[in-house]
C-alpha cells in the first residue's frame, strides 16, 4: 500500500491539483474539463486565466485522444494529463505514447513553432486554418500553434524512447497568472 | 425553409438558423472532437439558404470557447455566407477576453464580410 502514499506525496510536492491517468476519450475529456473548471471556479481564478487554461486543456486532451487512436495495444493508449498550480503559473502537462515514425515530424513542428514570435505565430495560424485540409487528425499542428499563442510561452516537450515502435511524448504548457502575462 | 435549432451542450454550441424569423445565431462552446461531422448539417443548410437568401442576414456569433478543430469549420461557415448580399457578422466576446476578440479580428481578415464587434 506504500504506493498510495508515494503518489499522494508526489502530487502534493508538485502542487498538482488534478491528475488523470488511463484511456482518453471525448467523454473523459469532458469530465476532466468540468472537474478542472470547478476547481478554478472554487479558487476564484480570474476569468482570462481560466479561459486560457481551459483552451490549452482542450487542445492537449484532444491531441492525446488522436494519438491514442493510432496505438494498437491497450497499455499504449493509456496516457497521463495533469494540472499543477504554482504561485505564478498553471502548468498543464500531458504524456502519451506516439509512434517512433512520427517523432521527427512532431519535433520539427514544435521546433518551428518555438522559433516564431507573436506575429509569426499569427501568420502561421492563419496559414494553417486557411490551407490545411480538413482531417480527423485536426491537421498540421494547429492545436500546438494555438497553445503557443494562448499561453504566450515557448512549448516545453520531450521524447523518451520506449521500444522499437514507440516513444513517450511529454508536453508542458505554462499559463502565467500575474497580470503582466 | 425549415429552421435548424440545435440545443447547446457542454461541448457543442447552440445553433439557430431561421430564415422565416430572420435569426441566425451560433453561441456557447464549440469543442467537438469531430467538428466536421457536427457542422455538416449547418453547412448544408447555409448552402441551401444561399440559393434564396433574405435581403439582410445578420449572423450572430457568441462563442465562449472553440477548439482549433472548430475554427476551421467556423471559417467554412463564414465562407458560406460570404457571397450573400446584406450579410453581416456580429462577433460577440466577453468583455476583456482578448483572445476571443483577436480570433474574431482574424476571421474578419480572412473573409470579405463586414464584421461588427460587441462585448457582453
Amino acid at each position: 500500500m506504500k504506493h498510495v502514499y508515494l503518489i499522494h506525496k508526489t502530487m502534493s510536492e508538485h502542487n498538482l491539483i488534478l491528475v488523470y491517468e488511463g484511456e482518453f476519450t471525448q467523454e473523459i475529456t469532458k469530465s476532466v474539463l468540468s472537474m478542472a473548471e470547478r476547481n478554478l471556479d472554487s479558487i476564484g481564478e480570474e476569468q482570462n486565466i481560466k479561459r486560457k487554461v481551459f483552451n490549452v486543456m482542450v487542445e492537449c486532451l484532444q491531441n492525446i485522444c488522436k494519438h491514442a487512436d493510432a496505438m494498437k495495444r491497450e497499455e499504449e493508449r493509456r496516457a497521463i494529463f495533469m494540472i499543477g498550480k504554482e504561485n505564478d503559473a498553471y502548468e498543464i502537462t500531458s504524456g502519451n505514447y506516439i509512434l517512433n515514425a512520427n517523432v521527427e515530424g512532431l519535433k520539427s513542428k514544435l521546433d518551428q513553432i518555438n522559433g516564431l514570435d507573436k506575429e509569426g505565430l499569427k501568420v502561421l495560424y492563419k496559414e494553417l486554418i486557411k490551407n490545411s485540409e480538413l482531417s480527423e487528425k485536426g491537421g498540421a499542428g494547429l492545436g500546438f500553434v494555438d497553445i503557443a499563442r494562448k499561453s504566450g510561452q515557448k512549448l516545453d516537450f520531450d521524447f523518451e524512447p520506449v521500444n522499437d515502435e514507440n516513444s513517450f511524448f511529454s508536453f508542458k504548457t505554462k499559463i502565467i497568472r500575474s497580470n503582466e502575462n | 425553409m425549415k429552421a435548424i435549432e440545435i440545443v447547446g451542450t457542454e461541448d457543442t454550441p447552440t445553433i439557430l438558423l431561421d430564415k422565416e424569423g430572420n435569426k441566425f445565431e451560433l453561441a456557447g462552446r464549440s469543442l467537438p472532437e469531430d467538428a466536421a461531422e457536427f457542422y455538416h448539417p449547418v453547412l448544408q443548410w447555409l448552402t441551401e439558404y444561399a440559393a434564396n437568401p433574405n435581403p439582410v442576414t445578420e449572423l450572430n456569433i457568441k462563442l465562449e470557447y472553440f477548439n482549433t478543430a472548430s475554427s476551421k469549420l467556423l471559417l467554412d461557415v463564414l465562407h458560406k455566407v460570404e457571397a450573400l448580399k446584406g450579410v453581416k457578422i456580429i462577433w460577440y466576446y466577453f468583455s476583456g477576453d482578448d483572445d476571443m476578440q483577436e480570433a474574431g479580428e482574424e476571421f474578419a481578415e480572412l473573409i470579405e464580410v463586414p464584421f461588427e464587434f460587441k462585448t457582453y
